[in-house]
C-alpha cells in the first residue's frame, strides 16, 4: 500500500476518535479516546519518515493522557449536556461550509505532496553533517541552526511550571508566614 | 523493606513489576539523550522518558512514598539551574566565538559519540530541564485536591 492510503486511513481513525471523544458521556473513556488522536498522529509521522517527531509525539501523548486521567478522572467532574440551539447550529454550519469551500481554492495552490517549497531544506540535507558535525540532521537543526527557537521553548516550559506551581501548591506564602 | 505506605498505590503485582521496569525506562531515557546527535531522539524525548519513569514510580507506589524519597526542592533547583546553564553556554559562545549561542567546541569526527561540538551538552541541559519540569507539572496536577467544603 502506498503512503497516501495509510495516511487517509490514519486520518479517518483520528476523526472518528475525536468525534467519539465528544460524544462519550463517561469522562475516563473520553480521555482515553483523546489518546487515540495523538497516537495516530505519531503513526502518521512514522509513515512520513520522521522518527524523531514520532518518538516525541508518542511519549508526550502518553504523559498527557496520564496527567489528564490523574487530574480529572477521579474527581467528580459534572458533565452538563447543553441543549442544542437551532439558530446557533445553523450559523455554525454555514460558517464551516463557507470556510470549507474557500479552503478548496486555497489548498489547490499548495505544491503537491512531497515537494519542498523552502529551498533552505536542500542546504540542510547536503551540508548539515559537515557544518555541525552531528549525524542526526533534525538535532543539528534544532540545536545549531535554530538554537534560539529551543531557548524560547525552554522559556515556555519554565513559565508553564511556574504557573502550575503557583496555582496548585498547597500552602500559599501569606498563609505560611502568618503561622 | 518495610513500607509505611503499603496500602497506597496499586496492587502488589504492579509494585513488584515496577521494581524491574522503572530503571529500564530510566536507562532508555539516558540512552535516547546521550545518542541524541546520532540517532532519532534528543534532549526533549529523553527528558520526557525520564519524567515518565518517575511518573511510573509515583503511579505504582503512591505519591507519599515517592515524595519521601525524592527531594522535590532539589528538582526545582536542577530545573532552574539547567535554564541558567543554557544561557551560560550561549554567553561562552559569545565570548569565545562570535555570536550568542554559537558553537565554540570542535566538531569532531562524524558518527562518533563525542562529536558535534556543544550539541551533546545542550542535549544534557534540555534533558534535565524537561525531565524535572514535566515530572513536577505531573506531581502538582496529580496531587491537587479539590476542597470538599468549597463552592466547587
Amino acid at each position: 500500500m502506498p503512503v497516501e492510503l495509510w495516511l487517509y486511513f490514519i486520518l479517518t481513525v483520528m476523526i472518528v476518535g475525536s468525534i467519539a471523544c465528544l460524544e462519550i458521556k463517561n469522562i475516563l473513556s473520553s480521555i482515553i479516546t483523546i489518546g487515540i488522536v495523538g497516537l495516530a498522529l505519531s503513526l502518521a509521522f512514522l509513515f512520513l519518515g520522521a522518527p524523531d517527531l514520532a518518538l516525541v509525539q508518542f511519549v508526550f501523548e502518553i504523559l498527557c493522557v496520564i496527567i489528564l486521567i490523574r487530574a480529572f478522572a477521579k474527581r467528580s467532574v459534572k458533565l452538563t449536556a447543553l441543549k442544542r440551539d437551532i439558530p446557533e447550529t445553523v450559523i455554525a454550519v454555514v460558517i464551516l461550509a463557507g470556510i470549507f469551500v474557500l479552503s478548496i481554492f486555497a489548498l489547490k495552490e499548495l505544491p503537491s505532496f512531497g515537494k519542498p517549497i523552502v529551498s533552505v531544506a536542500e542546504r540542510y540535507l547536503t551540508k548539515a553533517g559537515m557544518e555541525t558535525g552531528s549525524q542526526n540532521i533534525v538535532t543539528s537543526i534544532i540545536l545549531n541552526y535554530r538554537v534560539y527557537d529551543t531557548l524560547g521553548e525552554l522559556t515556555v516550559l519554565f513559565t508553564a511550571i511556574l504557573g502550575s506551581m503557583t496555582i496548585l501548591r498547597k500552602i500559599g506564602r501569606k498563609k505560611r508566614d502568618a503561622k | 523493606m518495610q513500607n509505611k505506605y503499603a496500602d497506597e498505590g496499586m496492587s502488589l503485582i504492579v509494585k513488584t513489576i515496577t521494581r524491574f521496569t522503572v530503571w529500564l525506562i530510566f536507562l532508555y531515557g539516558l540512552y535516547i539523550f546521550i545518542h541524541g546527535h546520532l540517532s532519532p531522539g534528543g534532549g526533549f524525548a529523553g527528558g520526557v522518558i525520564i519524567a515518565l519513569s518517575y511518573v511510573h514510580l509515583t503511579l505504582a507506589y503512591g505519591k507519599n512514598f515517592v515524595s519521601e524519597r525524592i527531594n522535590r526542592s532539589a528538582m526545582h533547583n536542577l530545573e532552574a539551574l539547567s535554564a541558567i546553564f543554557y544561557i551560560l553556554i550561549g554567553l561562552i559562545g559569545l565570548y569565545i566565538a562570535e555570536n550568542f549561542l554559537q558553537n565554540f567546541l570542535g566538531k569532531g569526527t562524524l558518527y562518533h559519540i563525542i562529536s558535534a561540538g556543544y550539541i551533546p551538552i545542550l542535549n544534557l541541559v534540555i534533558c534535565v530541564k524537561v525531565g524535572m519540569g514535566l515530572y513536577l507539572v505531573f506531581y502538582y496536577l496529580a496531587s491537587y485536591q479539590v476542597k470538599k467544603t468549597g463552592v466547587n
